[in-house]
């Protein structure tokens, strides 16, 4: 009999249960670390067709988000500013500068500028920029430090867990509507409980968890 | 099983040397391998379309039309966007001549709303006391009105909303980015502002000025 199975057969069995453990488990960690928008979309950052910085802008000069995003209390979307708002200021500011090139002519013949769009949920869902900034959700809760990139990158997953977390604790993230646009403003761990149960009950916050609350 | 064993450490160097960690910059969107409806052909508000030959999804108003719109509630009465009354244009009805004063009620809300509003809108150039020294200023602004200058404080309410709304010399217009009734709040908080530089101890209630004189 040992002709037809040499003696180190006896140990293929366990060899090939430890090898499948090991490629298993490799597999496994792998597609947990890799296959997730915390790997797929966070720290993306296209090249723009305007080198705008948001940390001179909202940084450096303190400009308030809505100075641009104007429409962001009111609309479901959070507007990409009209070439002529820029213009506001670089009517006088870096007024022939080659770098505004694309802003000058967008204001001059109404042609938009390809701004590449970073944060993108799927088309199904249906989130709404108002309902958020006007119950006390800050733009850095999903954004992050905006007024310290000089180019914007994605830093938050925006997953539905990532909704969800916040969703199901919404006291934790909630703050005074005078500080939503505030990005450097930290929640105080000592007052937070008591001041988010507030609010929540005060703005009447209802934080749903059904899928029909975003999913259309 | 050693071979086996240094296939397997290879792979996954391997993909860890390409893919990286997560958070890592990107300037590649992202990919996504399933598309599970994730991007739909519908209408959406400042995207690309080629349905039209400007290419632009979001549609401008085609001339002379005005936006189906919730009238302004004025003293009770309702008044619509295109209606030629003192709030839509700040001039009194069927001439050019502005009006004098705010059509809104001057209460704490409208002066809180016009704080901030004003804050947003006018004191990157205006500054924190419409003087005219806002932070761009210092960054080649070289012309900015300073709002405290008497022609501005005799200006109408009217001129006031007229100007937010149609921009003057190198100011571009604010019509917008703010709405009608957050420009009157502007108008209004304004008048503070202006207030706060002119007001003598005979503006402060009585029982208030002893207080100051100390």
């Amino acid at each position: 009999m040992s002709d037809i199975f040499p003696k180190w057969t006896n140990w293929l069995p366990l060899k090939i249960a430890v090898g499948a453990v090991l490629v298993g488990t490799a597999a496994t960690a792998g597609s947990w670390y890799y296959l997730t928008p915390k790997y797929s979309n966070v720290g993306y950052q296209p090249v723009q067709p305007v080198a705008f910085s948001h940390a001179i802008h909202a940084g450096q000069l303190g400009m308030d988000c809505r100075y641009c995003h104007s429409a962001v209390e009111k609309s479901w979307y959070s507007n990409i500013p009209t070439a002529s708002t820029c213009m506001n200021c670089h009517n006088q500011v870096l007024k022939d500068d080659p770098k505004l090139a694309l802003v000058r002519e967008s204001a001059a013949t109404g042609k938009p500028i390809p701004w590449v769009q970073i944060h993108k949920v799927p088309d199904y869902v249906y989130f709404n920029h108002s309902v958020h900034v006007n119950r006390g959700v800050s733009c850095v809760e999903c954004h992050g430090r905006i007024d310290k990139m000089d180019e914007v990158r994605q830093v938050e997953p925006l997953s539905m867990t990532f909704c969800l977390d916040c969703h199901r604790h919404p006291e934790k993230h909630l703050r005074p509507p005078d500080k939503i646009t505030d990005l450097g403003w930290q929640v105080d761990p000592k007052t937070q409980k008591q001041n988010g149960e507030k609010f929540k009950h005060d703005w009447k916050v209802q934080s749903s968890q059904n899928c029909s609350a975003c999913h259309r | 099983m050693r071979y086996f064993l240094l296939i397997l450490a290879l792979t996954v160097v391997t993909i860890m040397g390409v893919a990286g960690k997560r958070g890592s910059l990107s300037r590649q969107p992202p990919i996504e391998i399933f598309p599970d409806m994730d991007r739909q052909p519908k209408l959406r508000p400042q995207e690309p379309n080629a349905f039209f030959a400007d290419g632009k999804s979001s549609r401008e108003h085609p001339a002379g039309t005005v936006a189906h719109a919730a009238p302004l509630m004025v003293n009770g009465q309702a008044v619509y966007p295109h209606e030629d009354a003192p709030v839509n244009t700040g001039k009194i009805t069927g001439t050019t001549n502005f009006v004098e004063t705010n059509p809104f009620p001057v209460t704490e809300t409208l002066m809180a709303r016009g704080q901030q509003r004003y804050q947003i809108n006018c004191l990157p150039c205006h500054g924190p006391q419409a003087d005219g020294n806002g932070i761009t200023k210092k960054l080649g602004m070289g012309v900015v009105a300073n709002l405290q200058e008497k022609r501005f404080v005799t200006m109408t309410d009217g001129e006031v909303f007229h100007t937010i709304s149609n921009g003057k010399n190198l100011m571009g217009s604010y019509a917008a980015n703010v709405t009608v009734p957050d420009r009157w709040a502007i108008v209004a908080y304004l008048r503070a502002l202006q207030l706060s530089k002119l007001a003598t101890l005979n503006d402060v209630p009585a029982e208030m000025q002893s207080k100051l004189k100390k």
